[in-house]
This record gives structure tokens, C-alpha cells and sequence, in this order.
């Protein structure tokens, strides 16, 4: 179980694809949230991704990893040097373990120069490795609410304010924060649920063609995964260059005054809290379009990312029985007729 | 076709060939074995360790392992004493190659259940504590314990679903398990593991069989792919055959079915009695034969194959079960009982630190403790005559806050019998549900008894989950007679069981209080009306916080009666809606 799953060897999952994808190529649509079935391969695909991306350039000896060519939301550090050299590295996908303790999340004093020198010096923590890059967090209905109030905080400001043990340090921590658990396991607090952008649902493949190749797949990687991931090389390469192609396509997507109102009249029909459903369903259509090579968006892309986008910020109706889904299915056949 | 089980003879031979592949391949198997502690379970876990081979590391977890042991931390006496922070391994860690045992897996947590998956998936301990990161192997196969008396207790599903055999020696003796295979022959098929071939129709096979025996997770069939593997190797083969899989499929698929393989568009409708009677389990050629008359797809008979092998070796009552069209309540979709505990006073939520003696039961917070006097210490060092490495003074203490509430867990009690009309019971249902919907904020759960007919029934085991309430409620139906005794002992069982776990349990009844069937489900209104008054009083006894709503139309002495025998607050709400129904919950709570 060494190394990466290739993530175009993923069979079926589309929506939890694109979802990631969108991400990548907009890390503003705000993270993915990805709620299923046990065993349908979550926690691979999203491992699967640091394996997608593209090398980013970083200052050399930084410990949070700026971008050189910003001079915005720099640490103290780098934007106090001129001309930093940097180098190319891969952009960090976190892993956050399940029983992490808040001093290695956020941050705290290094205990062995302390100890060592009686030095007081600040040991950045997971956020600061995160930044730039995606946080993940498994099982993320399981975590400690403590650390679910940091994290929900440092994503909102984009900064990580540590103040702890008479240190005082702040440094900048962007990052896409990507979670996944399974419903039954308990709910996922509404407060962090909105946070989340794009929320997917995934389940069980049903038919035996799709299982099977599911299995096959599977078990070509355990047994050489080497071999493996050189097999399907040529598809993530062709991915990768698809992801980097939006990406830069990305800021001349028109998005036409005519869509914006589509996406206001979904959002009210809906009666999604504030305005951040709508945001990010037109961040992540504008994404989405960008990824298919398009420059306008229309409504094929609104419609196709409107789920993942508002799913998750429907005001909770115990007794309607309908699934969130089916109700932004129903409000997207009225604005947008069948 | 010829239908008799793979693995021939008594249920003692499976357990004995979940052992023996277990031992082929740990890592990629895995056991649940549900047994009580007893000559039984000590003979198959001496068998495996005897096979498992000389050297390999055995590490067993208890239940409630704090994080530090589980994943690894700060060794704090070795940090003291060399002046410098020392890491020590976790359990986990120390088992890489070897085997771990998993103590009374039933009542484990959640998380720490989602931890030794994690774990179990990527074969390394990632550490992200006490101010250090590191990351060590672990690979090692894992026995889970699970000693759970009835269907409600099982260990959580996220780690059921990782281990490939669940074997429960509950019925059988020590004499029943076959004498194990010795360490060579293990040794020799784990050498010819790696080179074992499948094909693809085998794979196909595996893959049908699972879907026609509704497992959903697709770790299932993997694992039997693992399973079909080790029992190639252990034979001696390098391709699997049918027979390998046939010992695969019976050995994950049988514990984890939820239906008789039937074509899908009549599974629902048709209830087949004729179908397979219990005893005709022995020879199940029988029902074999009557399923294959209508199908869309032709299932090959590689597949049919499988699924017979399986079918053998489901118990009996199971088989009854499935053909009376009964879709059989998986254990591992359940939420275990464990879940409360980690959510319940046990999680106490930490406030952080503060600095303060320990004295008067607040706990001395080491590592703060340590952090706070760390940065000192070269300024303290210089203090002539002092010996220790360390210095700790007085003005470093640190405790730790901790902020602990009871949870509670109301438990509703509803009366779907015909006296009460039915849409009582579609009010009570959504009262439950608007009081789920406040549980977030509440940290509360809630749970639901129903009784109607001759027996009350647990339908929703306290959980905090929308989506598992809404499936429960969907499937309770009304009519029938009102069995009010029996409703109440198994209310004030699961209240106790509650209770008993650290949470507050609020008992809410929903009926009209007129009894008129017996415990033992006979129709005798003057008994079961004695039986309910007595059944009432034991609450009194234990002095629980319960609420009455009566629903009659016209609220009468029944329901009133048994309030006070009871010592319940007492509601008569002939017009309830789920609103009121809630708020006058929620003001039960608070008041209790």
C-alpha cells in the first residue's frame, strides 16, 4: 500500500472528481467536503491528488512555504528579503491524523531547543505546512471540537495567530480544507458544515461491471504498485495538464450577468443562508467551465455544479423526507425549466 | 449442482480456516471474533499464535487506550531524564509485523476505532503529537474481540468493515476446533502468496456473488480476493480456483449478507415461504434450484457457485429470515453502543491550561507543565548544587481545565398500537426529529422503543444521527394490541444501560396508558394493566425523569394513574402536534 493511487485509475466517483478538481483550479471555491458509504474509496481519492498536482515555486528555507512572486500574505521572514531564490516543490496535501493534539496543529514552542539550548523558539505546526496547499482531514465528523473551532477559524482568516507560552506569532495559513466521514458515524456540525464550498455525496457503485473493475484495480495496486502507478502515468500527466490549462484560462472565463441572476434566484429559491452559496456556485461554474476549455459560463455549467455547491446549505428541514439533493434538483428544474 | 459448503463439516472447521488464512495473510485479512472469554477463544487465539510463526511481535490493545500508548507521543520520563524530548512508540507501532489484539472491541470508541483504521489503511502511524511528528510502519493483522452479548453491541463499523472474517465461536467447545496447521506449512504458503494468480472471472465471481448477498462495501469482495488468495497458497496452488473462492466467500461473505440472492425486481414484492425452510440448510440445493427461474442476467456458474457456498453456511434462523423476505438489519450500519461513551461525560471537552497547583482533584497537566519550565532552564541551570536535570518550580504547574456535561438521551416510548390512532405516531415521529435537529447544539441523542402487538421493539438505539432516525422512523407502522409492560421494561433497560454509561436518560411515553396485552404477549386487560402499574413503579424505584403524554382523545384515569405510579410528570395532550410535542420535551429536560 506504498505510494500514491493514481487518481484517473479511480473508477466512476465523477462528482467527487470534478469536485477536487474545481478545487485545484480554484482554491477560492473554499473546500470540498466529501460525506458516503464506507469503503467507496474517500480517503484514496483525496490521498490521490497530492499525486495530481503541480510543482509550485516556493522560497527556499521558508517554513511556510511563500509563493516568491507575492508580497501579500507573505511571512514576517520573506517579506522582509528582497529577492528570495526559490525552488520548485510539491504542493503539500496535509494529512491531518485522527488524535493530533493542538500544539502540532497550530503550532507551539520547540520543545528540544528549549530543552537543549533554552531557547525560546516557535515550532510551526500542521497549518503552517498546509499552507498553500490542502488540509485533509478524514473522519472529520470525529474530531475533537477544539480543534474544529481552530481549524474553521484559520481557514476563514487565512492567518494562523498562535499565542501561546508567551510566543506571539502570526503567519499566513491558506489552504483547501478537504474533509470526508460518513454520515452515520454522527453530524457534522452545521457551523462547519457552510464552511465547506463544495460538498459531495458518495456511494456504493451497484452495478457488478463497475464493482469489479473497482476490485481489479485495487488489487493490481497492492500487489505492484509501482507498475501501477506507471500504467496510468500517461493519464494523470494528461490530467495534470488539463487541471494547469484552467487554471490559467481560469481569470478570462466570462461569467455573464444573466448567470449571476440564475444562480441568485436558485439560491433564493433554496433559502440558503447569506451569500456565500452563491459565490461559490458561480466560483465553482466559472471553475468548471474552465476546465471544459469554455470561456463563458452558461447554464450547463451552473446546473452541473449546483448540487456540490448548495447541497449542504439548505436550511435543515427535519420533516421533509425528501434528500437535500432532490430539493436542488427540484429548484433547478423551476429556474432553469426542464 | 453439487451446493455443499467448501469448508465441509462443523462451524469449529470455518473458524479453524479463518485462522489458518488469517495467519497466510494477516495484513490483508484480518478477524472479528466474537466469543466470551473462555477455553474456546483462548484455543483459537493459541492456535494462531502458534501459527503466526516464532518472533512476530503480539501487542494487545484494551479498550480504552489513551492516544499517547495507542499512536506513540512524548515519553515524558525519558525526556526528564535526558534533558531532551524523547519520543516512544506506540502500540501500534510496536506490532509492525506482528499481530494485534483488540480487547473487548464492542465497547471501543469510535475514535479510536477510526484511528486503528487509519492506521490499518496506510500501514504507518502518522504522529502529529506533543510538539513531535513522526511517522513509523505498522503493519500487523488484526483479531478484534468482540464480546457482545446481542445485536446491539458491535464493535464500530468502521473497523467490522477492514477485518475480511467474522468468526463467532459463541457455540462451540474448545474440542471443536481442528487442530492447527503448523508454522511451516504457514510459512510456506506466505513464500507462494505473492506469485498466486486470479482470474479475471473469478474476480467477476466474487464480485456478483457480493452483490446477489447484498454486501455493499466494496471492501468485501476485496477482502475475500485476499481471502481466495491465502487458501491457494495454503494449498499449494498458484492460480485460485473455484474451491478458494468458495472458501473465501463463505468465510467474509456469510457473517456480513442482507438478502437471498434473488433478481432485484422481485425481492421486494415477493415474500417466497416455500422457499428454504430452516432445517434446509443442510442441503440447500433445493432453494438453489427455485431462484434461478426468473433472471435477467445470466449469472455464470462460477458465481452461483459462491453464493451456494455462502448460503450454507448462513445460520439457519437467518435463512428463515431472508426467505420470508425480511431484509436483515446489518450489525456493522449500526452505530454501536460505544459511541455514546465517547460522547457521553467521558469527553470531558478540554478548556485548555491554566496555571495552578494540583491539589483538590485537578489534574496536574505534565506536558504544560514541562513546556512552561523548559525555556528556563539554562537561566535555572546555573543555581548552585542542584542535581537534577530539570528544574520545576513552583510557578510552572500547570492543570488542566475540563469542561464535562452530561449528555442526555431522551428515549421516547411510543405507543403504535390500534388504540392510539395512527398519526400519533406521525407526530411522535416528528417531535423526534425536531429534537434531533436541536442535538447539534446539544450534544444530546435520542432513541426510540415503539410497541404495538405483542412486543415492544428497540427501533432507534440512541443515536445523534438524522439520517439514521429518518431511516428507522420511515419503517414504523401502527396497529395492534398494547403490550404497555412490556414497553417499559425495555425502556427502563435502555435507561439504565444509559445511565450506566454517564449520560442522563429522560423517558418520554406517548400512549393512552390502557394495557391490554401481557409480557408474555397474551391479551388479558386486567393482567397487562397489573403488569403495567408494576412495570411503572420500577421507574419511581430508580427515580428517573420521565414524561407521560397521554393521547386519548379524552384523557382518563389510565394514563394518570400511571404517571403517579411512575412518579412522571403528566401531560394529557389530546391535540398534540410534533411542536408542542417538543417544546413540552424540552421543558421536561431542563425541569428534570
Amino acid at each position: 500500500m506504498s505510494g500514491l493511487f493514481p487518481f484517473t485509475a479511480i473508477v466512476g466517483q465523477e462528482d467527487m472528481k470534478l469536485a477536487l478538481q474545481i478545487a485545484v483550479v480554484d482554491p477560492t471555491v473554499g473546500g470540498v467536503l466529501v460525506f458516503g458509504d464506507r469503503g467507496t474509496g474517500k480517503s484514496t481519492t483525496i490521498r490521490a491528488l497530492a499525486g495530481l498536482l503541480p510543482r509550485m515555486k516556493a522560497v527556499i528555507g521558508c517554513p511556510y512555504g511563500c509563493d516568491p512572486a507575492s508580497t501579500a500574505g507573505i511571512c514576517e521572514r520573506c517579506s522582509g528579503s528582497e529577492h528570495p531564490k526559490s525552488q520548485l516543490v510539491p504542493v503539500p496535501v496535509v494529512d491531518l491524523p485522527l488524535g493530533a493534539t493542538e500544539d502540532r496543529v497550530v503550532g507551539a514552542l520547540d520543545l528540544e531547543r528549549a530543552l537543549a539550548q533554552g531557547v525560546k523558539a516557535f515550532e510551526p505546526g500542521l497549518l503552517a505546512r498546509a499552507h498553500r496547499g490542502f488540509l485533509y482531514i478524514d473522519e472529520v465528523n470525529l474530531l475533537e471540537d477544539h480543534l474544529v473551532d481552530v481549524l474553521l477559524d484559520v481557514a476563514a482568516s487565512g492567518e494562523n495567530v498562535v499565542e501561546r507560552e508567551g510566543l506571539s506569532v502570526r503567519h499566513p495559513a491558506r489552504f483547501v480544507l478537504i474533509g470526508s466521514g460518513n454520515p452515520e458515524e454522527g453530524e457534522l456540525r452545521p457551523q462547519l458544515l457552510d464552511r465547506f464550498g463544495l460538498s459531495v455525496e458518495v456511494r456504493t457503485p451497484e452495478d457488478i461491471a463497475t464493482r469489479v473493475e473497482v476490485v481489479k484495480r485495487r488489487d493490481a495496486f497492492e500487489r505492484d504498485s509501482e507498475a501501477f502507478r506507471a500504467g496510468w502515468a500517461k493519464d494523470d500527466d494528461k490530467l495534470r495538464r488539463r487541471v494547469v490549462a484552467a487554471r490559467n484560462r481560469l481569470k478570462n472565463v466570462q461569467v455573464p450577468d444573466a448567470m449571476l441572476e440564475r444562480a441568485a434566484q436558485l439560491c433564493v429559491k433554496l433559502g440558503t443562508d447569506g451569500l456565500r452559496g452563491e459565490l461559490t456556485l458561480t466560483r465553482a461554474a466559472r471553475a468548471f467551465a474552465s476546465l471544459e476549455g469554455d470561456t463563458v459560463v452558461t447554464d450547463k455549467h451552473l446546473r452541473r455544479v449546483a448540487p456540490s455547491a448548495l447541497r449542504h446549505r439548505l436550511r435543515r428541514n427535519p420533516l421533509d423526507d425528501a434528500g437535500s439533493g432532490t430539493r436542488v434538483e427540484r429548484a433547478m428544474q423551476e429556474v432553469f425549466g426542464a | 449442482m453439487n451446493a455443499t459448503p467448501p469448508i465441509a463439516g462443523s462451524p469449529g472447521d470455518a473458524a479453524g480456516m479463518a485462522a489458518m488464512l488469517f495467519c497466510v495473510d494477516p495484513t490483508g485479512t484480518g478477524v472479528r471474533l466474537r466469543a466470551m472469554p473462555g477455553p474456546a477463544r483462548d484455543a483459537w487465539l493459541a492456535a494462531v499464535h502458534s501459527m503466526f510463526g516464532r518472533g512476530a511481535p503480539s501487542r494487545r490493545v484494551p479498550v480504552n487506550i489513551p492516544d499517547g500508548r495507542l499512536l506513540g507521543g512524548l515519553d515524558l520520563a525519558a525526556t526528564l531524564a535526558s534533558g531532551r524530548p524523547v519520543a516512544e512508540r506506540g502500540v501500534l507501532a510496536d506490532a509492525h509485523g506482528g499481530l494485534v489484539t483488540l480487547a473487548m472491541a464492542e465497547r471501543m470508541a469510535p475514535g479510536t476505532a477510526a484511528r486503528i483504521a487509519a492506521v490499518m489503511d496506510s500501514g504507518e502511524v502518522a504522529v502529529e503529537r506533543d510538539g513531535m511528528a513522526m511517522a513509523a510502519p505498522a503493519r500487523f493483522g488484526a483479531v478484534a474481540l468482540d464480546e457482545g452479548l446481542d445485536g446491539d453491541e458491535v464493535p464500530p463499523a468502521a473497523l467490522t468493515d477492514r477485518l475480511a472474517f467474522h468468526v463467532d465461536l459463541s457455540t462451540l467447545r474448545e474440542q471443536d476446533l481442528p487442530v492447527p496447521a503448523d508454522a511451516a506449512a504457514i510459512a510456506a504458503a506466505r513464500e507462494r502468496l505473492p506469485a498466486v494468480t486470479v482470474s479475471d472471472d473469478i474476480i467477476t465471481s466474487l464480485c456478483a456473488a457480493a452483490v446477489a448477498l447484498g454486501v455493499d462495501s466494496l471492501r468485501a469482495p476485496l477482502a475475500a480476493l485476499r481471502a481466495a488468495r491465502a487458501a491457494a497458497a495454503l494449498a499449494g496452488r498458484d492460480a485460485v480456483t473455484v474451491e478458494d473462492a468458495g472458501i473465501a466467500a463463505q468465510l467474509v461473505y456469510a457473517s456480513r449478507a442482507t438478502r437471498m440472492p434473488a433478481p432485484p425486481e422481485t425481492e421486494e414484492t415477493e415474500s417466497e415461504p416455500e422457499q428454504s425452510p430452516p432445517e434446509q440448510s443442510a442441503e440447500p440445493e433445493a432453494s438453489a434450484q427455485t431462484d434461478d427461474n426468473t433472471e435477467q442476467r445470466l449469472p455464470d456458474a462460477d458465481e452461483e457457485l459462491l453464493v451456494n457456498a455462502v448460503k450454507a453456511a448462513l445460520p439457519a434462523d437467518l435463512l428463515a429470515q431472508f426467505a420470508a423476505g425480511v431484509e436483515r438489519r446489518v450489525p456493522s450500519r449500526t452505530r454501536g453502543k460505544a459511541g455514546a461513551t465517547c460522547n457521553g461525560s467521558t469527553r470531558g471537552r478540554p478548556a485548555g491550561v491554566k496555571r495552578g497547583e494540583p491539589r483538590g482533584g485537578a489534574r496536574l497537566d505534565l506536558l504544560e507543565t514541562l513546556r512552561a519550565a523548559a525555556p528556563w532552564q539554562r537561566l535555572r541551570g546555573k543555581s548552585p548544587g542542584s542535581t537534577a536535570r530539570i528544574s520545576v518550580r513552583r510557578e510552572d504547574f500547570r492543570i488542566s481545565r475540563l469542561r464535562q456535561r452530561t449528555a442526555t438521551t431522551t428515549i421516547f416510548v411510543v405507543d403504535a398500537s390500534g388504540s392510539s390512532a395512527l398519526h400519533r405516531l406521525a407526530e411522535a415521529k416528528g417531535a423526534v426529529e425536531l429534537l434531533l435537529a436541536e442535538c447539534y447544539v446539544r450534544r444530546d441523542s435520542v432513541a426510540l422503543v415503539a410497541f404495538r402487538g405483542r412486543h415492544a421493539e428497540l427501533l432507534l438505539p440512541p443515536t445523534r444521527s438524522l439520517v439514521r432516525a429518518k431511516r428507522c422512523l420511515a419503517s414504523l407502522v401502527g396497529g395492534g394490541g398494547t403490550p404497555l409492560a412490556d414497553a417499559m421494561d425495555a425502556a427502563r433497560g435502555l435507561a439504565d444501560s444509559v445511565r450506566r454509561r454517564g449520560d442522563t436518560p429522560v423517558v418520554v411515553f406517548l400512549t393512552d396508558g390502557r394495557a391490554n396485552v401481557t409480557k408474555s404477549g397474551e391479551g388479558d386487560r386486567p393482567r397487562a394493566e397489573e403488569e403495567a402499574l408494576l412495570a411503572a413503579k420500577a421507574f419511581r424505584v430508580e427515580s428517573m425523569t420521565t414524561l407521560l403524554v397521554d393521547t386519548s382523545p379524552r384523557p382518563q384515569m389510565a394514563g394518570r394513574t400511571l404517571a403517579e405510579a411512575m412518579g412522571a410528570r403528566y401531560l394529557p395532550l389530546p391535540h398534540a402536534d410534533s411542536h408542542t410535542l417538543s417544546g413540552a420535551v424540552r421543558v421536561a429536560v431542563a425541569a428534570g
